[in-house]
């Protein structure tokens, strides 16, 4: 059977704190941080994008995947910060791995749901035979206007997962996707900053897709919310995954390794994702896992995995998710912030 | 950069290529064609190790203008285990503990851009490792 | 091959020469070299220049200076070896003499560095280290300095302080220079207390950004004798050597292999060693510079050129004066003036016409001028017979 073969994260040490950016609009931190359950979120430094996350993740799944990255037939880059309007991502990544030339690379955009949709993908593919190993990449340096409600969350990470079919670390069980044309999240081209529609962003949006998708995967499978050891849901803020799994009848225990959000922020298209490389530091073999991202316009995909007995030798071969975000962070100030995101406007002259 | 002088240079920026001579194995970083050890003009092509440690180093706090949002920034020479020697920024450190001696590996990063509406050019910079 | 005197030079007081374009400096310095050789015309010209395409969008430099200089259907060159352009040419009129070729030669260097944004200077500068695997990484010119200097420190305990009396004495030296850019005086203090640019170089460890010209009328031995210029000051020895311009390509970061091997070089062939030089003036271009060249020519044992500045030895009264001149620090640096001003300053310590900062008794000079961090060196070393 199809599944993960590698696996591996990044995360830029930068951290700000939601009260430093409150305090900058004048905003009352509390009640933010309580809202949203959101303390402080990962910044890129202005050498970091999703292309250089993306290269650091992948190379950390190939540390534990341990195979020939010119055995990789497909990459793909979901992201809705890709360096380039035109332009691939995958490419570079292919080259800085050595995966060229003998790969099919594609950029993927679903606001957060693109990483998964490249796993989709990538699975798809090898489960096909089209190609002995694939690559999906999640990766985001998301921006949020200042000031807006977006800002206190915007974060950035990336997950890299190598999909094949031999030394499977954690087999796909079932995938499952659940779309409708929902408009409550959206960036037009040449906009910097993206716009939501608020409150609709919840109920009719995040919401109802995580939910129908969660209930569509568990039927399709035949299964049952407590035949997970762990679940892990696109995650905005910390408050939405822990209700939306609240209302699917899951316990705080199932949510509660996948769930990075307070202390990362969001990672747009690496939340999910990177949720599940939390979950495989720690899982055991024999392990159920239920994956659900969620992406505005909207959709979600959803995966069962089931964690092999091939994990345990990997889970160390590289660098776990939780050191990633818990070690190695240093706190920088507004101003800093706004200068490594672009935020000040500068002479035309570099 | 140069857009052509930038790509051919890829395979020494994204997975440090190097040239190891046939004839006395002394290793090339970029690659050449003739070797100025033994004369030999027979390479292989060797990937260098990630993993090194510091030579030297300073801190730029006047920066060219396409490094300016980065400064101050600590540059240094850093040995590879493979004993080739290269300059490079080092990131995601506080100047103030680097010290000559230190491990450190590379990592894939953003060097510079032409301008924002040009083309963004990528390469390794070290980071201490723990 | 034929004995090669030097018998005219001519410097203008270097500095912002906002109102001067690059030929009027040249064209001054030149003129005022002729002048002083009493010769009624020059065979062939020789100028070191880094970078007229960079700093003034003007490259086939030797043809236009040779037009405004009114001698314009002479053989001239322009000759480049990054800051050691203005040494360089002077080799090349040197051998130019020697073979027969030339009779008259007029040696010149210049550089005109003020036309452009200082982020342009330091572009133009940065293209004599590595563009590809140095100027790429975001190092600058007194970056590599300063990672040989905190090597230096590493391995030989060289201290800020150290460096900074290096700066203390060449400030010193070039309040005596008229021609100087910044003759002012300085402390340890204020070297220690300027704003740091590339640890641990602060910015009074750096020369400055110049603009200035500086040219030397040579010819043979014979010809100087027919004019009857005295005294005859000849050159005995010249060296020129080359090193990976790529700091990191090299073996030792403390020692400049190419300032030894043109040293030797030019020991070599003058018959001579450090303990017979006089006078001479080295490239310090950074402090550490003036440091690592004094002891790559082994005026000092590697890591003792530090404490000897500091104890003084290389003062005008010291026992190898250093940069009487005021060296690149405190008279400026137009870099590819700077070969062609040490022979100047060395030509007039041996004639006995160097005012306030004579070297007394001085017989035998020697200069030593730098490309790069130290890709390329060129020396020279003068006598009087
Ligand atoms: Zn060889």
């Amino acid at each position: 059977m199809a599944g993960i073969v590698g696996y591996g994260a990044y995360i830029p040490r930068n951290r700000i704190r939601v009260a430093d950016i409150a305090k900058t609009w004048g905003a009352d931190a509390p009640s933010y941080e309580r809202g949203l359950l959101l303390k402080e979120k990962s910044v890129p430094s202005p050498d970091q994008d999703t292309i250089t996350m993306s290269v650091e993740a992948l190379r950390n799944a190939l540390q534990r995947a341990k195979i020939d990255a010119q055995k990789i037939g497909a990459l793909y880059i979901g992201s809705e910060s890709h360096p380039y309007a035109v332009k691939p991502s995958g490419t570079v990544v292919a080259e800085a791995i050595n995966a060229i030339p003998d790969c099919h690379c594609a950029d993927y955009e679903f606001a957060c749901k693109a990483g998964s949709e490249s796993m989709f993908v990538a699975l798809s593919l090898v489960e096909a035979g089209q190609v002995e190993y694939a690559v999906g990449i999640g990766a985001d340096t998301s921006q949020g206007a200042p000031g807006d409600a977006l800002e206190y969350s915007a974060a950035a990470g990336a997950a890299a997962f190598i999909m094949g079919k031999t030394n499977v670390l954690a087999e796909a069980v079932v995938t499952y996707s659940y779309m409708s044309d929902t408009p409550d999240f959206w960036r037009r081209e040449h906009e910097f900053y993206p716009r939501h529609a608020g409150r609709f962003t919840g109920e009719p949006a995040y919401f109802s897709h995580t939910i129908g998708a969660t209930k569509g995967i568990l039927e399709k499978a035949g299964m049952k919310v407590s035949d997970f050891k762990h679940v892990v849901f696109h995650q905005p803020n910390g408050k939405f995954p822990l209700r939306v799994g609240k209302m699917l009848g899951f316990t705080p225990e199932q949510l509660e390794v996948g769930l990075l959000t307070p202390t990362l922020g969001n990672t747009y298209s690496a939340a999910s994702p990177l949720g599940l490389t939390a979950v495989l530091d720690i899982a055991e073999p024999g392990d159920q896992i239920l994956m659900v991202s969620y992406g505005s316009g909207a959709g979600s995909d959803a995966f069962i995995w089931k964690v092999t007995d091939k994990i345990t030798a990997v889970q160390n071969a590289a660098v776990k998710t939780r050191t990633l975000l818990d070690e190695n962070k240093v706190y920088i100030d507004y101003g800093t912030y706004a200068k490594y995101r672009g935020k000040i406007r500068m002479n035309d002259n570099n | 950069m140069a857009i052509p002088n930038y790509w051919r240079s890829i395979p020494q920026r994204y997975r440090y290529e190097a040239a190891k001579c046939t004839g006395c194995g002394k290793i090339f970083f970029p690659p050449r064609i003739v070797c100025d050890e033994c004369a030999s003009r027979s390479f292989e092509t060797i990937n260098l190790s990630r993993y090194g440690k510091i030579v030297t180093f300073t801190v730029i706090r006047i920066a060219p203008s396409q490094f300016v949002d980065q400064a101050p920034y600590p540059i240094g020479i850093v040995e590879l285990n493979d004993g080739i020697k290269i300059c490079t920024q080092i990131a995601d450190c506080n100047p103030d503990d680097l010290k000559i001696g230190m491990p450190v590996r590379l990592e894939f990063r953003k060097i510079s851009q032409d301008g924002t509406p040009g083309i963004i050019q990528y390469g390794y910079k070290a980071v201490p490792v723990k | 091959m034929r004995d090669v005197a030097i018998i005219g030079v001519g410097m203008n007081k270097w500095g912002e020469l906002w109102k001067q374009s690059i030929h009027e400096i040249f064209v001054e310095a030149a003129l005022e070299a002729i002048d002083d050789a009493g010769v009624d015309h020059i065979d062939s010209m020789y100028v070191g220049c880094m970078s007229g395409g960079l700093f003034n969008g003007q490259e086939h430099l030797a043809s236009v200076l040779a037009d405004y200089l009114g001698v314009a259907s002479i053989p001239a060159a322009r000759v480049e070896s990054a800051c050691a352009s203005g040494g360089l040419a002077v080799k090349c009129g040197i051998l130019d003499v020697m073979s027969g070729a030339s009779d008259i030669v007029l040696v010149g260097g210049v550089e005109k560095m003020t036309d452009v944004s200082g982020d342009a200077a330091t572009f133009a500068l940065a293209t004599a280290a590595d563009q590809e695997y140095e100027v790429y990484q975001g190092v600058t010119f007194p970056g590599l300095y300063a990672m040989m200097a905190h090597a230096h420190m590493h391995k030989y305990g060289t201290t800020s302080a150290q460096l900074a009396a290096v700066a203390v004495k060449n400030h010193a030296n070039g309040s005596k220079n008229p021609l100087a850019q910044f003759p002012q005086l300085i402390t340890v203090d204020d070297v220690l207390n300027s704003v740091m640019i590339a640890d641990p170089l602060h910015i009074l460890d750096c020369s400055p950004i110049t603009d200035g010209a500086a040219a030397a009328v040579i010819c043979s031995l014979e010809t100087t004798k027919r004019i009857d210029k005295k005294p005859i000051v000849k050159f005995t020895g010249f060296g020129h050597a080359t090193a990976s311009i790529a700091l990191h390509s090299r073996s030792d970061l403390t020692t400049l292999t190419a300032t030894t091997e043109a040293g030797n070089r030019a020991f070599k062939m003058a018959g001579r060693t450090p303990a017979d030089i006089d006078v001479i003036e080295v490239h310090d271009c950074f402090t550490i510079a003036e440091l690592m060249v004094l002891e790559s020519l082994r005026f000092f044992e590697p890591g003792q050129a530090g404490p000897a500045t500091e104890a003084g030895l290389t003062q005008i009264d010291g026992k190898i004066p250093v940069n009487a001149s005021g060296g690149l620090k405190s008279k400026g640096h137009p870099v590819g003036a700077t070969g062609v001003a040490q022979i100047i300053e060395i030509t007039k310590q041996l004639r006995g016409e160097a005012g306030d900062r004579q070297v007394k008794n001085a017989r035998i000079g020697m200069t030593q001028n730098m490309g790069g961090s130290g890709g390329s060196t060129v020396t020279h070393i003068m006598e009087v017979i």
